[in-house]
C-alpha cells in the first residue's frame, strides 16, 4: 500500500476523533434550540464556565478570591483541600443546574413570546456576562485539567496498525474516550427525548406552548430542565476540551466551530449534530492533508465555514433538519 | 350552594350527579372591553353542558376562564366544593380539567400516539431522575399508561393512524386526536371549544357520536361550545346562552328554545 494512502487513513481517523469533540459542543446547541427555539450563543462559554468551575472545585480554590482579596486586603487563594474528580464533577453538575435555574428566572422567563432574534441577542449578552463572571470567580489563568482520563498514544492501535501497514497510527486515548462518552450521551439523550415523560413534554413544549399548558406541562420547569441538560453537555464538552487544550478562555471560541457543524447536521437533530461534527472533523483534516500543501496550508481555519456555505446554498435545513415548508 | 348529594337520572339512563364546578359572578375585562359580565352558572357531574351564543358573545373567553388561560377580575370559580385560587393553565390541567382548542393545538411534529401520551402527564408521577435512569417504576408506569392510551385510541377509532405524524392528518382526524389527548387525562371536566367547527355533515355526525359515547362510556362531564344549534340541542343536557358577555338564558334545550330573550338575541325568528 502506498504511504500516502496509509497516512490518509490515519488523518481520516484523527478527523473522526476531532469531529466527535465538535459534535459534543454542537449537541448543547441542538438541545436548547429544539426545546425552546433559542439559538444559544453562550453554549461555548457554558462549556468554558463548566471547565473553570470543575478545576476550581478540584483544586479547592476560593471562589471570587481576587475580588475578596482586593476588597478586604486578605490573601485567600485556596481552602487547602483537594476534591476528588468524581465528586467535583457531581458538584459542578449541580452548579450548572443552579445556573440553568438562575438564567431562566432572571432572563428567559421575562422574554417568553419574544422574537427569536431578541432571544439570540440575550444569549450573546449571557455569553459575555458568563465569561466575565467566570473570570471574576475563578481567575483568568490557563489551568491544567486532569480528571484521570487516559491521554497520549494508544499503544494497542499503534501496534495493530504497525503489524498491518508497517506504520503505527497515532490515535490519542483521550479522543477514544471522548468518542465513547459522546456515543453514550447521544443514545441517552435520544432515548430520553423519545421515550420518557419529560422528554415527551420537552418536545411538546417545543411544538406548541398553548397545547403543552393544556395538558398540564409547566413551561418553566421544562426550560430549566433543558438549560440544565445543555449545561451538563457543556460540562462534558468542557472536560474533554479542557483536558486536551487546558482550561483557557479561548475554549469559548470552539463554539464557533459548532456553527458549521449545525448547518450540516441541522439545528433540530441530535444525530445530525454527531454526523455533522464527524463530517467537519474528517473533512477539514482530509482537506488539509490533500489540498493544504498546494495552497500553502492553514485550510483548517476556513474549510468548515466553506462547507457550511455550500450547504446553506443547496440544503439550508441541513442533512437531518426538519424541512421548512411554507404553505401558501 | 354546592349540593353534591343531589343527582338524577336522565331519560336515556345516564346518571347526572351533583355540582362539580360553579362559576360565581365572573367578570372578565380586557382593558376597557368587558368580555364577560357578571355570569354565574354551574356544571353537574356527568352532564353535557353547552355554552352557546353569537360570535363575540364571550363563549371562548368563558372556556379560557375555566381552563385557567384567563383569570377573571371579579368572581369566583368553585371546583369540587372548593374555591379555586388564581392558577396557571398547567395547574388547572393537573387538577383534571382537560380541553381542546377551536383552532386545534396539537404537537404537529409528534406522532398521534405521542400526542395522546402527553395527555397522560397528569397520571405519571415518577420524577425526573427516575425517568432519566429509566428504572423500575418509570418503566412500569410507561407501560400502564400506554395501555390506557391504546384503549382511548381504540375507542375513538384512530388505531390506523397511531404512528402517523399529526401534521399529515386531515382536519377532521386532527380534531379527533385532540379529543383523544384530552380524554387520555381522564378529566373530571372535559372542555370542547367548537369541536365541530369547519367540519362537513358526516364529520359532524361522527364527532357528535364520539362526544355522546365518551359521556356514556366514561361518564365524562363535558362542557362544549358550539355554533351549530341543531347539534347543541341534540347533544346537551343543559345550555347556557350568552350574548355580548352576558348570560341571557340557562336551562334544558327545550327551556332555552322557548326563552324569548334567547330567540330575540340568537335564534332570530323561528323558521318552523
Amino acid at each position: 500500500m502506498p504511504d500516502s494512502v496509509i497516512f490518509g487513513m490515519e488523518v481520516f481517523l484523527n478527523g473522526l476523533m476531532a469531529g466527535v469533540l465538535y459534535a459534543l459542543v454542537a449537541l448543547g446547541f441542538v438541545l436548547i434550540y429544539k426545546a425552546s427555539g433559542i439559538f444559544n450563543y453562550a453554549q461555548g462559554v457554558l462549556a468554558l464556565f463548566a471547565a473553570l468551575t470543575l478545576v476550581g472545585i478540584m483544586e479547592g480554590q476560593v471562589p471570587f478570591g481576587h475580588l475578596i482579596n482586593a476588597v478586604f486586603g486578605t490573601n485567600l487563594h485556596h481552602f487547602g483541600w483537594e476534591v476528588p474528580a468524581l465528586l467535583a464533577i457531581a458538584l459542578t453538575a449541580l452548579v450548572m443546574v443552579g445556573l440553568a435555574w438562575v438564567v431562566n428566572r432572571l432572563v428567559f422567563h421575562h422574554l417568553v413570546g419574544q422574537d427569536p432574534i431578541i432571544l439570540f441577542m440575550a444569549t450573546i449578552g449571557l455569553a459575555y456576562f458568563l465569561e466575565g463572571f467566570g473570570d471574576v470567580t475563578w481567575g483568568a489563568d490557563i489551568r491544567k485539567l486532569d480528571v484521570g482520563l487516559p491521554q497520549g498514544l494508544n499503544p494497542w492501535i499503534d501496534e495493530v496498525t504497525y503489524n498491518l501497514f508497517g506504520y503505527g497510527f497515532f490515535i490519542d486515548n483521550l479522543d477514544l474516550v471522548a468518542t465513547v462518552v459522546a456515543a453514550i450521551l447521544v443514545v441517552a439523550l435520544v432515548a430520553f427525548a423519545q421515550y420518557s415523560k419529560h422528554g415527551r413534554a420537552m418536545r411538546a413544549v417545543a411544538d406548541d406552548h398553548q397545547a403543552a399548558l393544556s395538558v398540564g406541562i409547566s413551561l418553566n420547569f421544562i426550560w430549566v430542565m433543558v438549560w440544565s441538560l445543555a449545561g451538563f453537555v457543556a460540562l462534558v464538552a468542557g472536560i474533554m476540551w479542557g483536558t486536551k487544550m487546558g482550561v483557557q478562555f479561548s475554549l469559548s471560541l470552539i463554539a464557533l466551530k459548532a456553527l458549521p457543524v449545525l448547518m450540516l447536521g441541522g439545528f433540530t437533530s441530535i444525530p445530525g449534530a454527531i454526523v455533522g461534527g464527524l463530517i467537519i472533523g474528517v473533512g477539514e483534516k482530509m482537506f488539509e492533508f490533500a489540498i493544504g500543501p498546494l495552497v500553502g496550508g492553514a485550510t483548517e481555519n476556513w474549510f468548515a465555514y466553506m462547507l457550511a456555505l455550500v450547504f446553506l446554498v443547496f440544503r439550508p435545513q441541513g442533512l437531518f433538519g426538519e424541512k421548512i415548508i411554507e404553505r401558501v | 350552594m354546592l349540593d353534591a348529594s343531589e343527582g338524577h337520572v336522565t331519560a336515556d339512563g345516564r346518571k347526572i350527579g351533583g355540582v362539580v364546578m360553579e362559576m360565581r359572578n365572573i367578570t372578565l375585562r380586557f382593558g376597557g372591553v368587558v368580555a364577560i359580565k357578571d355570569i354565574s352558572f354551574d356544571i353537574r357531574e356527568g352532564e353535557i353542558r353547552a355554552i352557546i351564543g353569537p360570535n363575540g358573545a364571550g363563549k371562548s373567553s368563558m372556556l379560557n376562564v375555566i381552563s385557567g388561560f384567563y383569570n377573571p377580575q371579579e368572581g369566583e370559580v368553585w371546583y369540587k366544593g372548593q374555591k379555586r385560587p388564581p392558577m396557571k393553565p398547567y395547574q388547572v390541567a393537573q387538577q383534571g380539567i382537560a380541553r381542546t382548542f377551536q383552532n386545534i393545538a396539537l404537537f404537529e411534529g409528534m406522532s398521534v400516539l405521542d400526542n395522546v401520551m402527553t395527555g397522560r402527564i397528569r397520571q405519571m408521577k415518577t420524577g425526573l431522575l427516575a425517568q432519566a435512569l429509566w428504572k423500575g417504576r418509570a418503566e412500569a408506569e410507561e407501560v400502564a399508561n400506554r395501555a390506557a392510551v391504546e384503549k382511548i385510541i381504540d375507542f375513538l377509532e384512530i388505531q390506523h393512524i397511531r404512528k402517523t405524524p399529526v401534521s399529515r392528518l386531515p382536519y377532521g382526524l386532527k380534531k379527533r386526536v385532540e379529543l383523544a389527548r384530552a380524554l387520555a387525562a381522564e378529566p373530571s371536566i372535559l372542555l370542547l371549544d367548537e369541536p365541530m367547527a369547519g367540519m362537513n355533515v358526516e364529520e359532524k355526525e361522527d364527532m357528535s357520536r364520539f362526544i355522546l359515547d365518551v359521556n356514556d362510556e366514561f361518564g365524562t362531564t363535558t362542557v362544549l361550545i358550539e355554533h351549530d344549534m341543531g347539534v347543541v340541542m341534540d347533544l346537551s343536557d343543559r345550555v347556557v346562552v350568552m350574548d355580548y358577555g352576558k348570560k341571557i338564558g340557562d336551562g334544558t334545550p327545550e327551556e332555552v328554545r322557548s326563552n324569548q330573550a334567547v330567540i330575540d338575541a340568537y335564534l332570530g325568528v323561528a323558521h318552523d
